[in-house]
């Protein structure tokens, strides 16, 4: 165990030290003059040369690099250029829309889907199993910001359940802000939530056809004891993947959902950030993201580890 | 043949994918010889009009015919999701092929990481950072939806292609004297394209909604090029009052998306014997 937790974690940062390389490069490197980028056409030789004093764009751009990344693990991500403040101030607080958010859509991804999933396999064939089925392959097609549309045209505009967009904050206490982003969550997790009720069937069939699950029931365990016991253990493996997957979606696809909600986290900070040609704050979010990817991943691949003790040894 | 055909029509998901899906690539081909109304045409004093006998689908805020813009814009969103399988494809099945070729060497793990390090960067993430640098266009949405697709073919026709590798034909190729670049292209490659089928039906429906995704947050085909996302985005201020605006695009992606899904299905079923009794 020991030895394939330091194989993953050298290739947990490896993957880290490519990744910001390549985010560096395509935002620093790629355009030539980053000064020029921010300023626009009309920029005075003056304003550009300023900039680009003070971004520190006169230095070698692996000087840059080695600058930037140090200044990230100490928590330091530059200033942002359009509004003056430190960038990683500026993260944290939009942090605390985005990562409730994709943790409330998460949560609702798995307290539907697994159950759905899991029923829909238990009464193969049936009615209820096609009704999953066709439910949830119109969930996969359609697009979930339309769906939040539909939503806040339902349940804010017509119905008045909730408001139709903004955040209420959380010093008004967590009902309120729970609140806020319920409808955001949901339109996130229908498309997850119907990937994962329809991994969950199919991994639950495979493994009820296996022979431990047979042997299981010539022991004289029910149809059901068996399910829950032996099949549903083992069907969690491929489960376990796509919700590791699925969070790195639901992070990224916050930007989206976010924008129909006029919520302020980081999907709106990022647009903002690229219409005010920001870069510092276009490529410190960009990192943030691919970093909570990778690590997320990671996790995942440990958890396996521990679920299944097979894949320890045959990596 | 006849054999085949029947099986075709026994899919009820395959012909009922085709169906919704020849219904938009048919709106796509029709809009360049005919469009009911031309969609660079405003007229004020027909905005926001509800659907009627005159616009099937009602106008938007700029009095543009909403059938109209719907039928250019499945131009815009077909258009971007077959390049970006294109880009996936072209890139991805050489990878794949070369690294299942050079199999456990060096050159297969750095193919294979760099795979995973892809993965790392959602499609969004990737129009993000292009976007920021090189400002939105449809041109790179495709190279974001794209990038993101090559990953997702490299490791199919890697893993299609690992295990035809171990067959005895492969090995009567190789005994015969053909390298293992001339193998993959004579040999491995029919054998997969199954596979690759299956997989590009499935990318090309992620592709139309991801380029819906794109251009609803701007990122995408810039006006006056009508999309399908971005009349979505524009429908929001209306959506109150003028609920048409935002039904009808957004019924067009769900109606296609499903409809390339079912194909995918039904494609799989078909084209693959031993998951078709699986599944029964």
């Amino acid at each position: 165990m020991l030895r394939f937790l330091l194989t993953r974690l050298t290739s947990l940062v490896l993957s880290l030290v490519v990744a910001s390389a390549v985010i560096f490069a395509v935002i620093e490197v790629l355009p030539g003059d980053p000064a020029a980028v921010m300023l626009g056409v009309n920029a005075q030789e003056d304003t550009l040369a300023a900039l680009r004093e003070e971004l520190g764009l006169t230095e070698a751009p692996v000087m840059r690099y080695f600058h930037w990344v140090t200044g990230l693990l100490q928590g330091d991500f530059g200033v942002s250029y359009s509004y003056r403040i430190p960038v990683a101030e500026m993260i944290s607080d939009r942090l605390q829309v985005s990562l409730p958010l994709a943790l409330f859509a998460l949560v609702l991804t798995v307290v539907i889907a697994i159950p759905v999933g899991i029923w829909a396999a238990s009464r193969r064939g049936s009615a209820v199993d096609l009704g999953v089925m066709g439910v949830t392959q119109l969930g996969v097609a359609v697009p979930n910001f339309w769906f939040a549309m539909l939503m806040v045209l339902v349940f804010a505009v017509n119905l008045r359940w909730f408001s139709a967009g903004g955040f209420a904050g959380w010093d008004e206490g967590i009902l309120p802000a729970l609140k806020s982003l319920t409808l955001p969550a949901i339109a996130l997790a229908l498309p997850q939530a119907s990937i994962l009720a329809r991994v969950m069937r199919s991994a639950l069939l495979d493994t009820l056809g296996e022979d431990f699950v047979r042997t299981a029931r010539a022991k004289g365990l029910t149809r059901r004891q068996a399910l829950w016991r032996h099949a549903f253990r083992n069907a969690l493996i491929p489960v376990l993947t796509i919700i590791g997957l699925q969070f790195s979606f639901l992070l990224a696809g916050g930007i989206i959902i976010e924008n129909v909600f006029y919520l302020p986290g980081l999907g709106r900070l990022i647009f903002q950030a690229i219409s005010a040609r920001d870069l510092v704050v276009v490529e410190s979010v960009v990192m943030l993201l691919v970093f909570a990817v990778i690590v997320v991943n990671f996790l995942v691949e440990v958890a396996y580890a521990l679920i299944d003790p097979r894949l320890r040894s045959a990596r | 043949m006849t054999g085949t055909m029947q099986m075709v029509l026994r899919s009820r998901s395959l012909v009922l994918g085709a169906a919704l899906s020849l219904v938009f690539f048919g709106a796509a081909v029709v809009s360049f010889l005919w469009v009911p109304y031309d969609v660079t045409l405003m007229g004020i004093a027909n905005k926001i009009k509800p659907p009627s006998a005159a616009h099937w689908l009602g106008t938007d805020q700029f009095g543009r015919d909403i059938l109209s813009m719907i039928m250019v814009g499945a131009r815009t969103s077909i258009a971007v999701a077959v390049l970006a399988v294109g880009i996936g494809m072209g890139f991805g099945v050489p990878l794949g092929l070369w690294a299942a070729a050079r199999r456990g060497s060096l050159l297969d793990e750095l193919i294979m990481r760099g795979n995973d390090l892809v993965f790392a960067f959602p499609a969004l993430l990737i129009a993000v950072m292009i976007t920021a640098i090189l400002g939105p266009s449809a041109t790179n949405a495709i190279i974001a939806i794209g990038v993101f697709n090559i990953p997702v073919f490299a490791r199919l026709s890697r893993s299609g292609a690992l295990s035809l590798w171990q067959r005895d034909f492969i090995l009567a190729a190789r005994v015969a004297g053909k390298g293992s670049a001339r193998i993959s292209w004579e040999h491995i490659l029919p054998n997969i394209l199954n596979l690759l089928i299956v997989q590009g039906t499935i990318q090309f429906s992620l592709g139309i909604l991801a380029e819906a995704g794109l251009s609803y947050v701007g990122l995408g085909a810039q006006p006056p090029v009508p999309s399908w996302g971005r009349m979505l985005a524009e429908s929001q201020t209306f959506i109150t009052f003028a609920p048409h605006m935002a039904l009808f695009p957004g019924f067009a992606i769900l109606l296609t998306v499903l409809g390339l899904n079912l194909m995918g299905d039904g494609l799989r079923d078909l084209l693959d014997p031993k998951l078709r009794r699986g599944r029964e």
